[in-house]
C-alpha cells in the first residue's frame, strides 16, 4: 500500500472535539483472590481517537485490556459498547463485535508462517463450511483468494513482503511485533487494543511502529487503545491519556495536561503513598 | 540446482496456495501415485501386498487421523486404537445387518460412528489440556475396549468374541473376506487412503485447518481472534476420529479378516502415536513416512540379517525394533519434534541452495 502518505513529522494532538463514545467502562473493579488489579476505574474511549493507557508496572493496564476484550470479568462495574451495556461475554464474542488486540508478550502462532498468521486474522470473516473446505476447488478457494488479497494489502502496508513465508518463530522480536499488528489489522477491528507494541524495540523500530499506528488510525479510522511506557511516543501519538497506578485511575486528559499533573509525576518518581 | 522454484513465478494467489506450488513436488507426487496405482500392482507379489503395502496404508491413514488431532490441533490422544475399533465394529454391524449394501460405503460410513464417539470423548478438552487430556482419552480407550468385550451384540454373539469379516463383493469383485485377492484389497485400501488424504489436505490448508493450528499454537490468542475453542476442538476430535474409524474398519475388512477387542488395544494407540511422532507432528507426508518406518523396520530387521548370513530369533527382532523405535522417538522429541518430514524439508532446503549454501 505505497499510496499511503506517511506523516514524517508526527502531528501534535489537536484539541479533542467531543466525539461519539465507542466504549465506556464504569466503576470497574477486578481482583484476583486478594490482589486488587483494578479498583473502581471509569474511562471512555471515543470513536476514532488514539487513547493511551500509561502507568508503572503492575498498575493494572493489561488487566484493563483483558476486561475490555472479555478475557477477565470484573467483579463490579459495567462496560458499555456502542451505547449498549455489555453482558458478561467470552473473548470470541468480543472479537466478533470488532475488538482486536496485540499482546505484551508476543502471542503469535509460532508454528505458522507470517502469511498464515495474518490470514488467521480473517477467520471470523471466512464463512465457507467444512464441506466446501473438503472440496477446495470452487467457493472455498475463491474465498481464500479474496481474503488473501486483503492480507497481501496488509503485508504491503507493514512492509513485510520478504518474510511472508517465514515461520514466525524464526523472526526477530521487532518483526514479530509487526506481524502481530498485521494479524490484528486483518480483523478490520473497530477498536484495536495494543499492549506495549514498542516494548523492547530500538529507536528506528519504534518510529516505524508509531507511523503504522498513526496510519491505521488516520487511513482506516480505527480507534486505538494503546499501552506504552515511552512518554515521547505517548505524547506524539495519543489524543487522550489515562494514567493508572496501583489499580487506580490517577489522571485522565490530553497528554500535556496529564504530563504536568502532580499525581502523575509522583507516581512515576515513586513517591510513597 | 535440481530442486528449485527459480523461474517458476506465481502469477496468482491461486497457484501460490496450491497444494504443491513447486513443479518438482508435483512431479514427485505424480510419480508416487503412478508407482502406487500402476507399478506396485503390476510387480508386487501377494506377500508384499498383504504384509507390507496394505498394513502400511491402513496405518498411514490412522496416523493422518491422529495427526489431525495431535499434530494440527495440539490435543494429545491415547484413544486412537479404540476409535479405530469403533469404526471396525460399526462397519461389521452395518454389513451384517445390510449384507447387500456396498461394503466400501459402509467402511466410509463407519467413520461417522467413531466421529460421534470421538467428539463425546473430546468434550473434556475444553477444560483440560496436555497430559491430563491424554488421561481422559485413555479412559475412552479402556471404556470402549470394555464395550467391545462385554457387548455381545457388537460381535453378533460370536462364540469366539471376535468379528469375522464376511465375503463381500464390489462391482462383482470380492473385496473382503478370506477369498478376496490381495490385489483387490490393495486397490480398495489405496483408493480410500488417497481419497481421504486428499480431502483432509484441502481442509488443512484452509480456514478450518488454520483454526486448529491457532488453537494448537496459542489458544488464548485464537480465542481473542474469534475462534470458539470448544467447537474447534470438537471438530478436530470428530474429523480425527472419523479418519481413524475408517482406518480401523479397513484394518479388519481388507487386511486381518478377523479382529478381537485386543486388536484395538492401547498398544495400537501407542503404535499410531509413535508413527505420528517419528513421521512428524503436523505433517501429512510425515504420517506416511512414520507408518512406513514403524511397519517396515521390523520386516527389514527380520530379513536383512538373514540375507547376510546372520541368524537372529524372532524375539530379538522384536526387541531390536523396540530399541530402535524407542531411541528414535527420544531423539526426535529432543532434537527434531517435526520428525522425518522435517528432515526431508531440510534436505530439500539444502538442495535448493546447492551448490552454493551461502
Ligand atoms: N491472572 C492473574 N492472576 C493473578 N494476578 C494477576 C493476574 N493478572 C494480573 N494480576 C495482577 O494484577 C496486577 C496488575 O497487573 P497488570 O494488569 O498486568 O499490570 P500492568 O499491565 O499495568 O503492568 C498485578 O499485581 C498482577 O500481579
Ligand atoms: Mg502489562
Amino acid at each position: 500500500m505505497n499510496a499511503i502518505v506517511t506523516n514524517e513529522g508526527l502531528p501534535t494532538s489537536e484539541p479533542v472535539t467531543q466525539r461519539e463514545v465507542l466504549l465506556k467502562v464504569d466503576n470497574v473493579s477486578l481482583s484476583f483472590g486478594g490482589v486488587k488489579a483494578i479498583t473502581d476505574i471509569s474511562l471512555d474511549i471515543q470513536k476514532g481517537e488514539i487513547r493511551a493507557i500509561i502507568g508503572p508496572n503492575g498498575a493494572g493496564k493489561t488487566s484493563m485490556l483483558n476486561v475490555i476484550n472479555g478475557f477477565y470479568h470484573p467483579q463490579e462495574g459495567t462496560i458499555t459498547w456502542r451505547g449498549e451495556e455489555r453482558r458478561k461475554m467470552k473473548p470470541y464474542e468480543a472479537a466478533s463485535q470488532g475488538i482486536a488486540r496485540t499482546f505484551q508478550n508476543v502471542a503469535l502462532f509460532k508454528g505458522m508462517t507470517t502469511l498464515d498468521n495474518i490470514m488467521s486474522g480473517r477467520s471470523l470473516k471466512m464463512k465457507k463450511n467444512f464441506f466446501w473446505q473438503l472440496l477446495w476447488r470452487g467457493p472455498a478457494e475463491q474465498e481464500e483468494i479474496e481474503h488473501r488479497r486483503r492480507v497481501e494489502d496488509i503485508i504491503d502496508f507493514l512492509e513485510i513482503q520478504a518474510i511472508r513465508k517465514t515461520p514466525v518463530g524464526k523472526l526477530p522480536y521487532g518483526l514479530q511485533k509487526r506481524v502481530e499488528l498485521g494479524r490484528a489489522l486483518a480483523m478490520e477491528p473497530e477498536l484495536l487494543l495494543l499492549d506495549e507494541p514498542m516494548a523492547g524495540m530500538n529507536l528506528e523500530e519504534k518510529e516505524d511502529m508509531s507511523r503504522f499506528i498513526l496510519d491505521v488510525n488516520q487511513e482506516f479510522g480505527t480507534t486505538i487503545a494503546l499501552i506504552e511506557h515511552d512518554m515521547g511516543v505517548v505524547m506524539d501519538l495519543s489524543d487522550r491519556v489515562v494514567v493508572l497506578d496501583y489499580g487506580k485511575k490517577i489522571a485522565d486528559g490530553p497528554p500535556e495536561e496529564v504530563q504536568a499533573s502532580q499525581a502523575v509525576i509522583d507516581a512515576y518518581l515513586g513517591v510513597s503513598h | 540446482m535440481f530442486y528449485r522454484e527459480a523461474g517458476q513465478f506465481k502469477t496468482s494467489y491461486q497457484s501460490d496456495q496450491a497444494m504443491f506450488p513447486i513443479l518438482q513436488d508435483r512431479i514427485g507426487m505424480a510419480v508416487i501415485l503412478a508407482v502406487a496405482f500402476i507399478v506396485v500392482p503390476l510387480t508386487a507379489n501377494d506377500f508384499f501386498l498383504t504384509s507390507i503395502m496394505i498394513p502400511f496404508l491402513v496405518f498411514s491413514l490412522a496416523a493422518i487421523g491422529l495427526n489431525v488431532l495431535t499434530g494440527f490441533c495440539g490435543q494429545l490422544s491415547l484413544g486412537t486404537g479404540a476409535f479405530m475399533g469403533v469404526g471396525a465394529y460399526a462397519a461389521y454391524k452395518l454389513t451384517t445387518i445390510f449384507p447387500d449394501v456396498n461394503v466400501v460405503l459402509f467402511v466410509l460410513i463407519s467413520g461417522f460412528f467413531s466421529a460421534g464417539i470421538g467428539a463425546i470423548f473430546g468434550l473434556p478438552s475444553l477444560r483440560i489440556k496436555g497430559l491430563y487430556l491424554a488421561v481422559t482419552t485413555l479412559a475412552a480407550q479402556f471404556f470402549l475396549e470394555w464395550c467391545f468385550i462385554r457387548i455381545p451384540w457388537l460381535y453378533n454373539d460370536n462364540a469366539s468374541g471376535a468379528i469375522e469379516v464376511p465375503k463381500r463383493e464390489m462391482f462383482g469383485v470380492i473385496v473382503s473376506g478370506a477369498e478376496a485377492t490381495p490385489l483387490a484389497r490393495y486397490f480398495v485400501v489405496l483408493g480410500i487412503t488417497v481419497f481421504i488424504a486428499f480431502l483432509i489436505a484441502n481442509v488443512l490448508r484452509g480456514r478450518i485447518g488454520r483454526s486448529w493450528m491457532m488453537i494448537r499454537d496459542m489458544d488464548i490468542a485464537a480465542e481473542l481472534m474469534g475462534i470458539r475453542p470448544l467447537q474447534t476442538k470438537l471438530m478436530a476430535f470428530a474429523v480425527s476420529s472419523y479418519i481413524c474409524g475408517v482406518a480401523g474398519a479397513m484394518m479388519v475388512f481388507f487386511w486381518l479378516n478377523a479382529a478381537e477387542p485386543s486388536s484395538y488395544s492401547i498398544n495400537l494407540s501407542f503404535q499410531i502415536l509413535f508413527m505420528v511422532i517419528l513421521g512428524g507432528l503436523g505433517s501429512l507426508s510425515g504420517a506416511f513416512l512414520g507408518a512406513a518406518f514403524i511397519w517396515i523396520l521390523p520386516v527389514m530387521l527380520k530379513f536383512i540379517p538373514s540375507a547376510i548370513g546372520l541368524e537372529i530369533g524372532a524375539e530379538t527382532v522384536e526387541h531390536l525394533t523396540f530399541m530402535v523405535v524407542g531411541g528414535l522417538i527420544i531423539f526426535f522429541l529432543i532434537v527434531e519434534p517435526h520428525g522425518f518430514a522435517r528432515l526431508w524439508q531440510i534436505a530439500k532446503q539444502k538442495l535448493r541452495v546447492w551448490p552454493f549454501p551461502y
